[in-house]
């Protein structure tokens, strides 16, 4: 298949990326789904809505973030150029809010009051908490009571920011759970409340959705890089969990065949150990949370939980359009261990002084490897989507200090 | 003739003038011996149709009984397969009692949407309802389902308008299962009053006997709903005895306390006489 100029066909009506997407939600969510649907469509095109989201990515969110060039980082791998995209500096230190400033705007446009999200670590919690306190609207985060233990710096900005925390302790009380929650949330308060859903899964139009609102990362990008180096990178590249930030960086970047398009998920204690998140690289395709994608699940069909040293990547399943990306072999797909990615936290944080968030240090323990695979004069990418203020007190536990 | 088991139990049901009992419960929870007992009990206490629940780890549109009911379903490595063979054992001396899968899209697709249709026939099942598999998204299963003679039963709730009506009910077999609470299972329950009229826009347009569940848990709620339903249907309240049985550690309390609800339910249905 030519994937060139026909990407734009991805959903088809159908919620498909290729076989993969689709609306896998119980019948009383259906006519909410397509109403979304018909909703975002409708906004899409109206340039008051865009007016608005641009007015608030430069004055409330700080956009459009910089892209850094990571000079030392260049010279210890001593390849390629590595260029940060700095996603971490927006508002709340992460790109969710991209997301959840594009969906609260909708959901006060279709007139609801009450918006509900799930969290893992916490960011796209904060985000969603942020952006309702900012316009006045109820908040509910549910948040599997595992994450609100390892949590609490995040679990607290939510309180202050005045929304409701649930903690969730049906299923293993984790991110898969909370989303679980939320559904039921849904299913009971159909008439006021508005899903906020953190990731570019779910039933479509979410994941179509998501990306859109995510791709302000790309076509920044895309549009620095052209700035900076007056030529389009040789790689992009990103961490994955559920894959908001990584298509947000990819999408404006498939129609540019000689751009390397590459994933990094979570390997959490090894692949071959069972204990991972490495949806692509260790699961098959099944249903979950509204849309058919790589899920981790036993040969009974039944989901296993995911393990990764960063909240921000623990589940068990995976955007669809990268389950696509992925079989039709446009992007690639690579994975990192929690070990790796501690490494790779501490050497972004004394080379740059950044801090990155444990989730992009997924990314940056990959870099070398890929690097290897380039020319010494190409560019590359790499998406630094959140900050590791959050990270301070799982890093220390895990190398050993108290703090 | 599976699909001809649910009409014929229909038409008989019909014949008695009184709405059917429809009774969940839970594979494999407690175990699967006193599931199998459990469904003996159902039948011989006047359930007229038995759902039976395959479990899944994550339920999204069940409440805590049928939740908890499922965790312990799968902490007993109840399987897919498990379930159809329970079905199978139960058809080994009953030809007559509809059996309903009940469960999520998952586990059937893992199996594979031909096996399970094949695999389901062989057992006795009679169709299946899918939770997350609307119809927009069951065309594969639908046709594996036309070569073995399964209904797929679909699921109507209030929020379901009359336009929407026509593509639920559009390759809707069996019956319509009408879920008369925006909610999961086993959450409050509904004025029978207050959606009489969506049940009957709901037969009306597909055409099929409409069983109504959610929040149904004694006679006297049951008695209610029977009167503007032709089935009327309960699974928390079932589960509850599979819990205490569970509890208890004494597994013979699940077919025991479900026939005697069973018992009760029935008499509350069949006191309502039916036009």
């Amino acid at each position: 298949m030519d994937l060139r100029n026909t990407w734009d066909k991805w959903p088809d009506a159908n919620g498909r990326f290729g076989e993969f997407g689709g609306r896998y939600v119980a019948e009383t969510l259906m006519p909410l789904i397509l109403d979304l649907e018909k909703e975002y469509r409708a906004a899409k095109l109206d340039p008051a809505f865009k007016a608005q989201i641009d007015d608030m990515w430069a004055h409330y969110v700080g956009r459009p973030s910089p892209l850094y060039f990571a000079e030392r980082l260049t010279e210890h791998f001593g390849g390629a150029k590595i260029y940060f995209k700095r996603d971490e500096l927006n508002h709340t230190g992460a790109h969710k809010i991209n997301n959840c400033l594009g969906q609260v705007l909708l959901a006060m446009r279709m007139g609801k009051t009450r918006i509900i999200a799930e969290t893992g670590a916490g960011q796209h919690g904060v985000a969603t908490a942020t952006i309702c306190a900012r316009f006045g609207l109820k908040c509910v985060v549910f948040m599997g009571e595992t994450d609100v233990e390892r949590q609490k710096p995040n679990v607290f900005r939510m309180r202050l920011l005045g929304a409701e925390i649930v903690p969730v302790s049906s299923g293993t009380g984790t991110l898969k759970d909370a989303m679980n929650e939320a559904l039921r949330d849904w299913v009971t308060n159909v008439d006021d409340t508005f899903y906020c859903i953190g990731t570019a899964a779910g039933p479509h139009p979410y994941p179509e959705m998501v990306r859109d609102f995510q791709s302000i990362i790309g076509i920044e990008a895309r549009q620095q890089i052209l700035e900076r180096e007056g030529r389009l990178p040789d790689a992009v590249m990103a961490c994955i969990g559920g894959g908001s930030n990584a298509i947000g960086l990819f999408h404006p970047f498939i129609d540019d065949e000689g751009v390397r398009l590459i994933g990094v998920e979570a390997a959490g204690h090894g692949i071959e150990t069972g204990e991972h998140a490495a949806a692509l690289n260790g699961g098959k395709p099944g249903i979950l949370h509204g849309n058919r994608t790589y899920l981790l699940q036993t040969d009974d069909g039944q989901i296993v939980d995911a393990h990764s040293i960063s909240a921000g990547l623990d589940y068990p399943g995976i955007g669809p359009e990268h389950a696509f990306l992925r079989d039709t072999g446009r992007a690639e797909y690579l994975s990192c261990t929690d070990d790796e990615a501690l490494a790779a936290f501490q050497l972004c944080t004394q080379l740059e002084g950044i801090i990155p968030a444990l989730e992009p240090a997924h990314a940056i323990a990959r870099l070398g490897d890929v690097l290897d695979t380039m020319d010494k004069d190409g560019l590359l990418i790499m998406n630094l989507c959140g900050r590791g203020d959050k990270d301070v007190f799982s890093v220390a536990k895990a190398l050993g200090f108290e703090i | 003739m599976p699909t001809s088991r649910i009409t014929a139990r229909f038409d008989k049901v019909k014949a008695e003038k009184r709405a059917a009992l429809v009774a969940y419960l839970m594979a494999g929870d407690p175990d699967l011996e006193a599931s199998f007992a459990s469904m003996q009990a159902l039948r011989d206490n006047g359930a007229d149709i038995i759902e039976i629940g395959a479990p899944f780890t994550d339920p999204m549109a069940d409440g805590p009984s049928i939740q908890r009911a499922g965790l312990r379903a799968l902490a007993n490595h109840t399987k897919l397969i498990d379930v159809i063979g329970l079905v199978a054992r139960f058809r080994e001396t009953d030809q007559d009692t509809p059996v309903i899968l009940m469960g999520y899209a998952n586990p059937v697709h893992s199996l594979g949407y031909a096996s399970f249709a094949e695999a389901a026939h062989a057992a006795g099942i009679d169709g299946t309802i899918l939770v997350d598999l609307p119809p927009e998204e069951d065309a594969e299963l639908r046709a594996e389902y036309a070569r073995h003679d399964l209904s797929v039963i679909r699921l109507a709730t209030p929020t379901t308008h009359e336009a929407r009506m026509a593509k639920v009910a559009d390759g809707a077999s069996g019956f319509v299962y009408f879920v008369a609470v925006n909610g999961v299972t086993g959450a409050g329950s509904a004025d029978p009053e207050s959606i009489a009229g969506n049940v009957e826009m709901v037969r009306r347009v597909s055409g099929l006997p409409v069983c109504v569940g959610f929040g149904v848990k004694n006679g006297a709620q049951a008695a209610e709903m029977a009167k503007i339903a032709d089935g009327v249907v309960v699974g928390s309240a079932f589960v509850e005895h599979a819990q205490s049985a569970h509890e208890s550690g004494d597994y013979s309390k699940a077919p025991r306390g479900m026939g005697a609800l069973a018992g009760e339910l029935s008499a509350a249905i069949a006191a309502v006489v039916k036009a």
